[in-house]
């Protein structure tokens, strides 16, 4: 077992709560680097100190904790009480990843020995999440039996649940009482006519609901929630799925609404929908949205409320970085027979040694922005980016599952996506395809920051006209980013280069293929 | 006097036994059955059985053709 010098990106779910009296969402605050930094996500930025301090360790709630810790989640919660179009619970292998899956379910005591094995071989993980694989509300026991035994054995584990809301209302006070800082209410729609093209029914006071009424019902329950939580300063995140033809429209009500409750942080995700899963928005053909729709609603709901981009749709059973996945590293036959070291004072060493590494990314990329100062040239292009984590350039590009894609301007650069990419070393089979996979993958990009690159990519690359750039091998990405796009603007004024708007981009659907 | 959960539906997601009045259903190898001599398919507790209510399956709680009907042996 590696004891954390493997790291990669790891998909985190960031909540944050509101503070009530605070109303704090603007972009004034001050920031760690005492630059404000509206919507780079790229530390604090204009999170309130207190905010800032529940999350930052939190990769599912800050963009920028995500390239350093790592979460778990735990499938302690089969049973779900609402029907989803989008879900299909029926399907599971091993090779598949999104939410709603899992492989194996656990007891409570089960998931509490697997948290402490996890925790004794990746000091970076720091949080625990309990996300299904169906509702964990609807598994209330299960679930805060998991966090009693855990809060026991590793207190230093931050505690989060993800919910559909039908049943948060009667568990606040529960949530409360046992620390839980961070809840992810997923909300779809605030319109009960929409809400009936995505819910089917709902399970309440020991009755099947259909049509407008169940979803009317999910509604209120889901707001009311909301409204509970960060009433007691718990922080909360909304997910919404973007459905594109149902609610695309509608998320930017969704937004308001749930900002206007308080609602810190909006992950909006792209549909699920490939036909394979056997879902019924699969089924029926439906499409999810391509990667510059995606940005262009969560572009247009940013000026309301800090969005989160960097959301994986992980499996309710996932482990490691977001953007990798160790849980075969920790199946329950493995972990039962591991030696458990819960070393406190280890995990503490180490990620201290973390928050050097954040504080050395934060302070390359703010010397790098002093030199754009002055300049505004009012361009934006986009840049993918191979990364293993710790906020370097530091991955090869066959080696990539998937790729970072970073805006940049003069204004700074600032993470906005990341687009998955089947590997493209497999096997030594099908090159051709797999470079396609790619350029379809990050076709709205200019450039593609690696750490090396072999010839053949290279060329097919420049055949798209997205540059290959390996001179930033294991720099700082976001440091690298403005340096490049200085350059950029350099090449653009002596006439090397001529700036052109890039097409769309293909957000990828099928199953995770691991090796 | 029962209903019966078809196990080629099944996914194993528990909800079912949670909703239970009559503690009939169990667990096995992943799939979970009901007690017919335990279900009263709910007559008495709700208006519509539990199981088939929740289960996220369609048509995989239903009833079991190879016991009489509840209300039948009342």
């Amino acid at each position: 077992m590696e004891f954390g010098t493997r790291k990669a990106v790891a998909e985190l779910y960031v909540m944050q709560p509101s503070v009530p009296g605070s109303g704090k969402m603007g972009c004034a605050s001050k920031s760690s680097s005492g630059k404000s930094s509206c919507g780079s996500a790229a530390g604090q930025g204009d999170l309130s100190s207190e905010i800032w301090e529940k999350v930052k360790n939190h990769p599912c709630y800050s963009e920028e904790a995500h390239h350093h810790y790592a979460r778990m989640h735990v499938a302690v919660a089969p049973a779900c009480n609402i029907q989803c179009n989008y879900c299909n619970r029926k399907y599971d292998c091993s090779n598949e990843s999104r939410p709603g899956v899992v492989s194996e379910r656990l007891t409570p005591e089960q998931a509490a020995k697997k948290v402490l094995a996890v925790a004794s071989n990746i000091p970076q993980m720091t949080v625990l999440g309990i996300a299904g694989p169906g509702d964990p509300l609807a598994n209330p026991g299960k679930t805060f039996k998991t966090f009693e035994l855990v809060t026991k054995a590793a207190p230093d584990i931050k505690l989060c649940l993800s919910t559909n809301g039908l049943m948060l209302p009667d568990y606040v006070d529960r949530i409360q009482a046992l620390n839980i800082d961070h809840v992810t209410i997923t909300i779809n729609m605030i319109d009960p006519e929409t809400g009936a093209k995505i819910y089917p029914w709902i399970y309440y006071n020991k009755k099947r609901y259909e049509g407008v009424e169940a979803a009317r019902i999910l509604s209120e329950r889901q707001l009311l929630g909301l409204e509970m939580l960060t009433a007691r300063g718990i922080l909360c995140k909304v997910n919404s799925v973007m459905i594109p033809g149902i609610n695309d429209h509608h998320l930017a009500d969704v937004n308001r609404a749930v900002k206007s409750r308080g609602a810190f942080l909006h992950n909006i995700m792209p549909l699920i929908s490939a036909p394979e899963h056997g879902t019924v928005f699969g089924l029926a053909g439906m499409r999810g949205p391509t990667a510059q729709e995606l940005k262009a609603l969560q572009d247009s709901c940013e000026g309301e409320m800090n969005m989160m981009r960097h959301c994986r749709q992980c499996r309710a059973d996932a482990v490691g970085l977001l953007g990798e996945d160790r849980s075969n590293e920790f199946t329950t036959e493995k972990v039962m027979e591991m030696e458990v070291n819960y070393d406190l004072q280890l995990r503490q060493a180490y990620q201290d040694d973390v928050e050097k590494r954040r504080t050395a990314v934060v302070a390359a990329r703010n010397e790098e922005l002093k030199t754009l100062v002055g300049r505004d040239s009012g361009i934006s292009i986009l840049i993918a980016v191979a990364t293993k984590g710790n906020g370097r350039i530091n991955q090869h590009f066959g080696h990539a599952k998937e790729f970072q894609v970073y805006e940049v301007s003069t204004a700074g650069a600032k993470f906005v996506g990341h687009r998955r990419v089947d590997n493209y070393c497999q096997g030594g089979f099908g090159e051709e395809e797999s470079l396609e996979t790619v350029l379809r993958a990050i076709n709205d990009c200019v450039a593609v920051f690696i750490s090396r690159i072999g010839n053949c990519p290279r060329e097919g690359l420049l055949r798209a006209g997205i540059e290959p750039v390996d001179r930033f091998a294991l720099e700082y990405i976001e440091q690298s980013a403005l340096a490049y796009f200085r350059e950029y603007l350099e090449r653009m004024q002596s006439g090397e280069i001529q700036h052109i708007q890039r097409g769309d981009a293909d957000i990828r659907q099928g199953a995770l293929v691991t090796i | 006097m029962a209903y019966m959960i078809k196990e080629s539906n099944c996914t194993g997601c528990s909800a079912c036994q949670n909703e239970c009045p009559n503690n009939a259903i169990f667990e096995k190898n992943f799939a979970f059955f009901i007690d017919p001599a335990k279900c009263t398919e709910c007559i008495g507790f709700f208006d519509k059985p539990q199981c088939a209510e929740i289960c996220p399956m369609p048509k995989t709680c239903i009833i079991n053709p190879d016991v009489p009907r509840f209300a039948a042996a009342v």
